[in-house]
């Protein structure tokens, strides 16, 4: 045995496993600096009125963010429901049917594009084609805006997982003489059940943060609405606007709602984990 | 056990001059068989020589993959299906298959079996829950299944699985069932479990298994072809091509001299 070698391999070893501390720590400690930050600033915002009141107006005291709560909640749910069915069922398609077929790899080029492109382009679209056709923000808009965003995230996540469904499943269906849309459906969806969950709920902590293409859309609204043919509230713009004012209470807002935000995402982001660890066979 | 008269054995499947590509690659060479009905018929021969390959034109399951292909013919009670126009699913109905790995499917062990049946018939509950026994009866798994129908099927040994997998294919009645290797991932006893079970199916099924394993296809099988390079080079009863095979490459290769 070359003793020599040995030792330079150990050396390598530990300065391999120095340097991903190192870079491991780093990384953590802005995190952990982020979050305190946030977390100190948000929860002095924290009382019950935040649930209860809107947002002031300039030069008023207190507040809450009770119409923005309920507008990016009603914002994000109807675009989880938009983009949860046209997603499944287009990477259903990529993953069981398109293959290797035209469409599909244009499908599947498109949504690299998608995934990749800036938010607020996605929302200028919308402005282009909806907004500035009807002459108003709306909330509907809004919807389209973030449905545009989650769908290529739920689409990818679900063809990547019905891709990782083991062949063998695919084919032992088939042999019963199963038609392909029950092999899909009723087999290899199921299978990988878990998984497209947890891509539909990362879709939703994605697009429950998106400011930009709200901006365009959905614009904001001072008042309590749940009119989705008019602007709408929601916490992303408001965290933008407050944030930069120079009003007290309303800075405390922002800090607030980002502490809001933020809590709501990390749960979707633990739940997602969750799910697909307990549900995942094996 | 007696033997039935044996002047004309009736054929489920003739296969004629079959040919089969993998794109350019031939993984079959003019291929002539008849797989008599109410029999086992095994296909013994050493990895790659063709055997799955052959088992998977059966069913048409090559038919998934574009690239793959065969020609001439291969009639299933006089009906050529290699022709474009057959119904595929409804061949696979007919001619069932049963896997190397146990692939259950991920619901209960109970909505396993119905998967299939429900397929093509509108049973009512009670007449699928009898279908349901009778089943995993058939394929022994019955006394160990029956308290756990509502779990799910990953929940079962391998050799389960395996059983449940064979109880699946059972249950839709095909008039064929085959087998393709399906001991290979299973223990010794799960092994001699499958065995008597494959003997128990031909009362009912035409059985085809592809094996490694040259005991058991003397075990299981009235008639074993012997399978090299693609190529169809002895088919016969299966104590004769075991005693006394008629060509020397046979016989190197049921001694252990080859493969």
């Amino acid at each position: 045995m070359n003793q020599n070698l040995y030792r330079k391999r150990i050396m390598i070893n530990r300065i391999g496993i120095s340097l991903s501390m190192l870079a491991m720590t780093l990384g953590l400690f802005v995190l952990l600096w982020i979050l305190s930050v946030l977390f100190i600033n948000g929860f002095k915002a924290l009382d019950l009125n935040m649930f209860f009141q809107s947002t002031p107006a300039p030069g008023t005291e207190g507040g809450g963010l009770a119409n923005a709560i309920v507008g990016s909640l009603m914002l994000v749910g109807f675009a989880t429901l938009v983009s949860t069915p046209v997603g499944i069922l287009a990477g259903i398609y990529l993953a069981e049917y398109g293959d290797t077929s035209k469409t599909a790899e244009v499908t599947r080029f498109m949504t690299d594009i998608m995934l990749s492109a800036p938010s607020i382009v996605l929302g200028l679209f919308v402005y282009a084609i909806l907004v500035a056709q009807v002459k108003h923000f709306s909330g509907w808009a809004g919807t389209i805006a973030l449905s545009l965003i989650a769908i290529p995230v739920v689409l990818r996540t679900t063809e990547n997982m019905l891709r990782l469904v083991p062949g063998s499943l695919r084919e032992a269906a088939f042999a019963l003489g199963a038609p392909r849309w029950k092999v899909a459906t009723m087999v290899t969806l199921r299978a990988a059940k878990a998984g497209v969950v947890t891509g539909v709920l990362l879709a939703l902590a994605r697009i429950s943060g998106e400011t930009a293409p709200l901006l365009f859309t959905a614009l904001n609204n001072q008042f309590f609405s749940l009119d989705m043919n008019g602007p709408m509230s929601n916490l992303p713009v408001v965290i933008f606007q407050f944030a930069l004012s120079p009003y007290d209470n309303w800075v405390r807002l922002a800090w607030g709602g980002a502490l809001l935000i933020t809590l709501t995402v990390l749960v979707l982001n633990i739940l997602a984990r969750v799910y697909f660890r307990d549900k995942t066979p094996g | 056990m007696t033997e039935s008269p044996e002047q004309t054995p009736k054929s489920a499947i003739q296969i004629r001059n079959l040919n089969f590509f993998y794109g350019k690659f031939q993984g079959l060479r003019n291929i002539n068989l008849d797989i008599v009905e109410h029999k086992v018929t095994a296909f013994i021969g050493p990895s790659g020589c063709g055997k799955s390959t052959l088992l998977r034109t059966l069913n048409r399951m090559y038919s998934l993959y574009p690239g793959q292909r065969a020609d001439g013919e291969i009639n299933f009670y006089g009906q050529n299906i290699l022709d474009p126009k057959q119904d595929l699913n409804l061949l696979r109905a007919r001619i069932g298959m049963v896997f190397q790995k146990p692939t259950p499917f991920p619901m209960s062990i109970y909505d396993n079996i119905a998967f299939g049946v429900r397929l093509y018939e509108n049973l009512p509950k009670g007449a699928m829950d009898e279908r349901v026994e009778w089943a995993l009866t058939k394929t022994a798994l019955w006394n160990e299944a029956k308290d756990k129908l509502n779990q799910s099927g990953l929940a079962l040994s391998g050799g389960q699985q395996q059983r449940l997998c064979i109880a699946r294919s059972v249950a839709v009645k095909p008039s064929v069932i085959l087998l393709d290797e399906p001991t290979s991932a299973l223990d010794p006893i799960s092994t001699a479990k499958i065995e008597e079970l494959v003997h128990e199916l031909k009362s009912e099924y035409t059985v085809a298994i592809v094996t490694h394993n040259m005991q058991q296809a003397a075990r299981v099988s009235d008639h074993t072809a012997y399978m090299y390079l693609g190529e169809m080079m002895e088919y016969g009863k299966t104590d004769q091509l075991f005693i006394k095979p008629k060509k020397k490459e046979t016989e190197d290769y049921i001694t252990g001299r080859f493969g």
